[in-house]
């Protein structure tokens, strides 16, 4: 019997149209665009100068502050340049550019596809290797891994959950490094599980990925019964959070609280593979399965990509726009970001590109609220939505938050089923930034 | 039949009689003392509500005024000098005119000189799209054109032309009450003093990036050349982060840096049009 999460929820087309492409190494480019800003928190302090030779997995830049985490090179070569440059979103942020001469990787990576089987750091080893490793979460948010299986104090977790839910249509790099890479998934949640100091794990992926529950499964069976592989119905934002944690263990975070104050951690299936490579292969986070896809495209392709390259480049080694295309999405259709610059590089959490032909991006033009309340019955926080936009549009923002506007996630649900295009999550995200800007500037009791 | 008639009417009459008498004392008892000039003042005040003077309308501003002391910091851009001349009057204060000022929009990137580099198709709203991206251009400091200024607008004041995309201040009716300088996201919008007969002089950026950079977006933006701060004889222009700022305190509206500005970033208002030295040469001759 598969689980689920209980309010809420979406079934949008999942289009994984490219399940059956098998990772394939992606070409390194000729210049390499690292971005000091990959994570959630400060950034990183380059830790190299211009014309410095670098090798590939090589410290470029150093954390800079509790929340953040090293930047590893993903190339060997020549240090360009140090400069600030659009990101994806065409906002600036410090990039080291580096000239790329060959492939030579720092000495001490494992780069045999041998598995590591056996653990031999302790707890505090594991997770300073994962913090020296650069690896962040890969679940989208990019929350740098180490601090958050550091738990705080006086809090204890008691289980791990992992998310190979995949929920986003059109994603496949999950699915693929689950059925590519299983083994070492699971030894990557031993070792967060080891550094965490819980014995129970659970693995969530949803049905309508048979196989990997079925490679998953078998493994496990053989040789780690501390990790139960849970079957999920599929749904929408079932790899949220909190809907995974109540799908999995029937918990509910609190609101404006953290997956740890009910006991839980919850990581993505891709920074377990991270954490394995750091661990026990020595290999830094700079490279990742990335998904292009799109209706509109030719083939379908899973590449492993470094950290640093353009979408440009990514466009034409499918061989250039498509017909048709219209939109670039790095991520998902429902939670990604839209490309607005090409010239700008993909990040560790960079988990697709994604294009979209006209008619699957237009937004219809915006009629009056009928209050049907698809909305309300769409959102996984339990949330009304046409509330919240007319709140919203008046700014009226005591009403916002006693309408719990900070507990919205973002997944878009309500905008997905809303029968008159209402722009409900951009009015939405708006008021909750501000009132989450109010909310933190209380005095904490 | 009459017994019942009188009976009623004065049963009533006590009725209302004792019901007076409470309603009195209660209100008595309970009353407010409310200085009367406040309704007085109120009542000057062009009633707006537009919460330009910092007061959340006319009323709070009216309690303001006769609640401190003098008429420093007070002031309604929407009534002007005129008004603030009578409010102090009435108070039997002294008030010191201000000079009138007006919003200035300090982007001239038009549909030609900026050219979209993508295209917006969410939610229209400067806001909003300020939120999820630098916008729809190369410059990351432009306007977005999605005309939340023209909402903010209490007087029909400021309104997006169509043609070029860019907000256009009515100076007839603009008070200077600063709601659009709020609402815009990219902070382009700015009060500046009026001008003798309206003239004026600013630049019409506020582009902070490199001048290539800047260029390579728009065609008219400042790019930190220096060239206006060295032909100014007043000292009035300053260059911080590659960006040209005049202080309207200090120029004196000679317009030499309106020639000088190699990309026309600088921009003169309501001056008479200038006539080029070799036509003017010309219709002597003839």
């Amino acid at each position: 019997m598969s689980k689920t999460f209980k309010i809420g929820g979406i079934h949008p087309h999942d289009n994984k149209i490219s399940v059956n492409a098998a990772i394939e190494d992606f070409p390194v480019m000729e210049r390499a665009f690292i971005s000091m800003s990959q994570h959630l928190g400060a950034p990183a302090e380059p830790v190299v100068v211009k014309g410095d030779k670098v090798k590939t997995g090589q410290l470029i830049a150093k954390s800079s502050g509790f929340i953040s985490a090293n930047v590893h090179s993903s190339v060997s070569g020549t240090v360009h340049s140090i400069e600030m440059m659009p990101d994806l979103a065409g906002n600036l942020a410090q990039h080291i550019v580096i000239n790329v001469e060959g492939d030579e990787w720092m000495e001490g990576i494992d780069r045999s596809p041998e598995i590591m089987r056996e653990i031999i750091l302790s707890s505090q080893e594991i997770i300073d290797r994962i913090a020296q490793c650069g690896v962040v979460g890969l679940g989208g948010a990019a929350f740098p891994t180490h601090i958050k299986l550091s738990p705080p104090p006086g809090k204890k977790a008691e289980f791990l959950l992992v998310n190979g839910a995949e929920c986003e249509p059109y994603l496949t790099s999950d699915y693929r490094i689950m059925v590519e890479n299983s083994e070492e998934i699971l030894i990557g949640v031993k070792l967060m599980m080891s550094a965490l100091g819980v014995k129970k794990s659970y693995l969530g992926i949803e049905e309508n990925k048979p196989k990997a529950i079925k490679r998953m499964k078998e493994i496990a069976s053989k040789g780690y019964p501390e990790i139960k592989i849970v079957s999920l119905k599929k749904r929408y934002p079932q790899g949220g959070e909190k809907q995974l944690i109540d799908a999995i263990v029937g918990r509910q975070v609190p609101s404006m609280g953290l997956p740890i104050d009910v006991g839980v951690v919850v990581q993505n299936v891709g920074t377990a593979l991270a954490v394995y490579e750091a661990v026990q292969k020595n290999k830094p986070l700079f490279e990742g399965v990335v998904t292009v896809t799109g209706k509109c495209m030719p083939e379908q392709r899973n590449f492993r990509m470094r950290v640093g390259t353009t979408f440009e480049s990514m466009i034409f080694a499918v061989g250039g726009f498509p017909k048709g295309a219209e939109k670039l999405v790095s991520g998902g259709p429902m939670m990604g970001k839209a490309v607005s610059r090409i010239e700008a590089a993909s990040v560790k959490s960079t988990s697709a590109l994604l294009l979209l032909t006209e008619e699957e991006t237009k937004r219809g033009e915006e009629s009056n609220c009928i209050r049907c309340a698809k909305c309300v019955d769409a959102c996984p926080m339990g949330l009304e939505p046409y509330l919240l936009n007319r709140l919203s549009r008046a700014n009226r923002l005591e009403d916002l938050e006693e309408n719990m506007v900070h507990d919205c996630i973002e997944c878009g649900s309500c905008l997905y089923v809303c029968p008159a295009d209402i722009p409900l999550l951009d009015t939405i995200r708006l008021s909750k930034g501000k009132v989450l800007k109010i909310i933190r500037s209380r005095p904490k009791k | 039949m009459t017994a019942t008639i009188i009976f009623t009417i004065a049963s009533l009459t006590i009725l209302g009689l004792v019901l007076a008498l409470i309603l009195y004392f209660t209100a008595q008892k309970f009353k407010v003392v409310e200085d009367p000039r406040i309704d007085e003042v109120e009542t000057i005040l062009p009633g707006a509500n537009c919460g330009g003077c910092g007061y959340t309308g006319c009323r709070a501003f009216a309690e303001g005024c006769v609640n401190s002391e003098s008429m420093d910091g007070l002031f309604c851009p929407v009534g002007g000098n005129d008004v603030m001349k009578k409010v102090a009057e009435y108070l039997g204060r002294t008030v010191a005119e201000k000079v009138p000022q007006v919003a200035v929009v300090r982007c001239n990137g038009n549909c030609d000189s900026r050219p979209k580099s993508n295209n917006y198709d969410g939610y229209t709203s400067c806001a909003v799209m300020a939120s999820l991206y630098a916008g729809d251009t190369d410059c990351r400091y432009g306007c977005l054109g999605q005309g939340d200024c023209e909402l903010s607008c209490e007087f029909d004041a400021i309104k997006m032309n169509p043609r070029t995309g860019l907000p256009e201040v009515d100076e007839e009716k603009c008070t200077a009450c600063g709601a659009c300088v709020k609402a815009c996201p990219k902070m382009i919008i700015e009060l500046r003093n009026k001008g003798p007969k309206g003239k004026r002089i600013f630049v019409s950026c506020i582009n902070k990036d490199k001048g290539g950079v800047a260029r390579k977006a728009c065609a008219v933006a400042c790019i930190g050349c220096t060239k206006c701060q060295k032909v100014c004889a007043y000292d009035a222009i300053t260059i911080t982060s590659n960006l040209a700022y005049i202080d309207y305190n200090k120029c004196k509206l000679c317009r030499k840096c309106v020639v000088e500005c190699p990309t026309n970033a600088i921009w003169e208002v309501n001056f008479p049009v200038r006539v080029p030295k070799k036509v003017v040469a010309e219709v002597e001759k003839q």
